[in-house]
């Protein structure tokens, strides 16, 4: 895996004063599928566009397919298809004259370029409404539309910012699971930005967490949770089908077990929290103890959980700085400037 | 969306992408002019537009037509009848005459045509994702332009030679060649004036985001030339020379010019000059002659060559006000940010 398809090496992008983008360095393999995760205004569309050479970084280089994209960024974008997040169409044209314009952009010959937009437009679900007007639309059509147009290219990079937003969530599913099929097969790598957080966790090899344009971590999701959480990684909740009783006993008992670092109670639900995986050894305790099991459940951390947690942790850095209200301003700014 | 993949082993195979290189494959820059002009010939606001000038020269070569009798039989230049730049020049006072009327018309097909040109683009979110395309981002700018102008210059050359066709068989009088080199630059110079309008509106569409603005500002100065420049010229003339008279005939001349100079920073005293040159052809000077530059001087229309050379000034002032308004668009939008 030592192929690298995007590489970032100190990106910094100023707008004025402020720093959108702060010294990012991050290096995407072949055929990987990467997760851009972070609240609004951190600053992954700004680096997407730096990639696409859209814009111009203040300092730091991009190489994308092995072109550098600020000053070679035609070359980048035959290799990349990219998906902005509030894409718009020709609203008077047909959707398929749309893609037809976009395949002739990319040099796709006259003789193939109708076929093969047809192609793609009943791939992604559109063949029954081709020649509608784009503008006749929904947004998830839209969305749709915006996939096929990636596609007609051929890219060997995929880059899609906020690609699920509005669409319904049967519709995410397959968007997702198309995307996961089309990265294993042609080996094409994906880089998608979101804040929907169980989707990118449901679909990417790889997960980077961005704010106030800085990547806070990198890594896969399941080694990004252990390493945050390694203080009580392994929370089981018990139901019973009654109240517990004789708590204080149970309770007592619990936190002999090797390991146990925690143990409530709510109405029939008990909650342990425990440094390693032992929840036979629950179970078996409070069968012996008499009481009904209902159900057992393992709790996992997702990256809502993750997110949370380092965004927290940001944000209490920030306060304890004394620069709380640097977030809020920033959001207030940009309104300013548009 | 279903089993997309089986699609996706063939669509990115290898040997569909050699394929690719023996085919015939059309420019980004052509593939966006066409894409251009497409939208721009079914658009409401070309046709309103179109309407507009097809009326204007029909009704101004209605007014000539009736009136044509007194003009060919009026003075003869030199045995010469130039008689279809009388049709397009003749009138009797209740229309102006086609040239005039484009220098206002002009003005307005070219901001008409070009006020939104990037802003409605980036507005829609249209911008992002061609920019997002293998093209070069002046091909787009340039593609904005020429689609335009290519549109009018096909209106004008038309218009004219059904103009040149209809005098034929109306009036049976064979056309001569300095008729259609003078006819011919006038459409030229027509689509010049045009064109700078536009470069100014696509200027002013890069420069502001929203359409809306960019069209009044573009309106606000067409309607500034046309109207307040003079008054404001008057005002400027009156306040600052001396009363003309206590001037001698020298002085008088001298600041007459200065005046005339002032007027022709407007693009449409510009437009006027020019073509007044170049379809009246007893047009000696566009400014004042004194008796004895007149002294000695024959009495016949000027050759072309001597009328393309009055008018030069004015041609290269068109088109330098032009190609300066694309350049400072062109300057502007390369380091744009694109995104909405």
């Amino acid at each position: 895996m030592e192929n690298p398809v995007i590489e970032l090496m100190g990106l910094t992008k100023l707008y004025g004063s402020l720093k959108a983008v702060d010294n990012l360095s991050l290096t995407i393999q072949k055929g990987e599928i990467y997760g851009l995760l972070g609240p609004n205004g951190a600053g992954k569309t700004t680096t997407i566009l730096m990639m696409l050479g859209l814009t111009e970084p203040t300092s730091g280089k991009v190489t994308v397919c092995g072109y550098n994209a600020t000053s070679n960024p035609v070359a980048v974008k035959k290799k990349v298809g990219y998906m902005p997040d509030n894409m718009g169409f020709y609203d008077g044209m047909s959707a398929l004259d749309n893609l037809v314009y976009i395949g002739r952009l990319n040099g796709i010959p006259e003789s193939t370029v109708r076929p093969r937009a047809t192609e793609m437009m009943d791939l992604v679900g559109l063949g029954q409404a081709m020649n509608k007007k784009a503008g006749t639309y929904s947004r998830g059509m839209k969305q749709r539309l915006g996939l096929a147009e990636v596609l007609i290219k051929q890219p060997e990079v995929i880059i899609m910012d906020e690609p699920t937003l509005g669409i319904d969530p049967a519709g995410v599913s397959a968007f997702l699971s198309l995307i996961r099929q089309l990265s294993n097969q042609q080996n094409i790598t994906v880089l998608l930005s979101s804040h929907h957080l169980n989707q990118v966790q449901r679909v990417c090899d790889r997960v980077g967490i961005f704010v106030e344009g800085r990547l806070l971590a990198s890594d896969h999701i399941a080694r990004l949770s252990n390493h945050l959480f390694s203080r009580d990684a392994h929370v089981v909740k018990i139901t019973f089908d009654d109240q517990v009783t004789g708590w204080t006993e149970c309770q007592a008992g619990l936190l002999n077990i090797e390991g146990v670092t925690r143990a409530t109670v709510h109405e029939n639900t008990v909650e342990v929290s425990c440094t390693r995986n032992a929840t036979p050894e629950f179970v078996r305790y409070f069968v012996g103890k008499g009481l009904n099991i209902m159900g057992v459940h393992q709790k996992e951390y997702g990256l809502e959980e993750i997110y949370q947690r380092y965004f927290e942790n940001n944000l209490t850095e920030k306060e304890s700085n004394g620069k709380s209200g640097n977030l809020f301003q920033r959001s207030i700014f940009k309104k300013i400037k548009k | 969306m279903e089993s997309p993949v089986i699609y996706f082993k063939d669509q990115f195979s290898k040997r569909l992408k050699s394929d690719l290189t023996h085919h015939h494959i059309v420019s980004p820059f052509s593939t966006i002019v066409r894409k251009e002009i497409g939208d721009l010939v079914r658009s409401w606001r070309f046709i309103v537009l179109l309407a507009l000038i097809v009326l204007t020269f029909f009704g101004s070569i209605y007014v000539s037509m009736t009136n044509l009798k007194t003009a060919v039989t009026g003075p003869m230049e030199e045995g010469r009848l130039l008689l279809y730049l009388k049709i397009l020049t003749t009138t009797d006072g209740s229309l102006p005459s086609f040239h005039i009327f484009m220098s206002f018309l002009g003005a307005i097909l070219g901001i008409g045509l070009g006020f939104d040109a990037v802003n409605a683009e980036q507005q829609n979110g249209t911008l992002i994702r061609l920019l997002a395309q293998p093209v070069y981002r002046d091909n787009l700018l340039l593609a904005k332009f020429i689609s335009p102008v290519i549109v009018i210059t096909t209106l004008f050359l038309s218009l004219s030679l059904l103009m040149i066709g209809g005098g034929l068989i109306i009036t049976g009088v064979s056309i001569e060649w300095v008729e259609v080199l003078r006819i011919l630059s006038f459409v030229l110079l027509t689509v010049l004036y045009v064109g700078f309008w536009l470069s100014l509106s696509i200027l002013l569409s890069v420069k502001f985001k929203q359409a809306t603005t960019s069209a009044l500002t573009a309106i606000g100065i067409w309607l500034f030339f046309t109207i307040f420049y003079k008054i404001v010229v008057n005002m400027v003339v009156k306040a600052f020379l001396p009363d003309p008279a206590f001037l001698s005939q020298g002085e008088v001349l001298y600041y007459n010019n200065v005046i005339l100079n002032l007027l022709r920073f407007s693009p449409s005293q510009l437009y006027t000059d020019a073509t007044t040159v170049l379809l009246l052809p007893a047009v000696r000077s566009l400014g004042p002659l004194t008796m004895e530059q007149m002294a000695g001087a024959i009495p016949t229309p000027l050759s072309f060559r001597e009328s393309l050379l009055v008018a030069w000034p004015q041609i290269t002032g068109l088109l330098a006000a032009t190609v300066l308004c694309f350049a400072l668009s062109y300057y502007l939008f390369m380091r744009r940010e694109i995104r909405g």
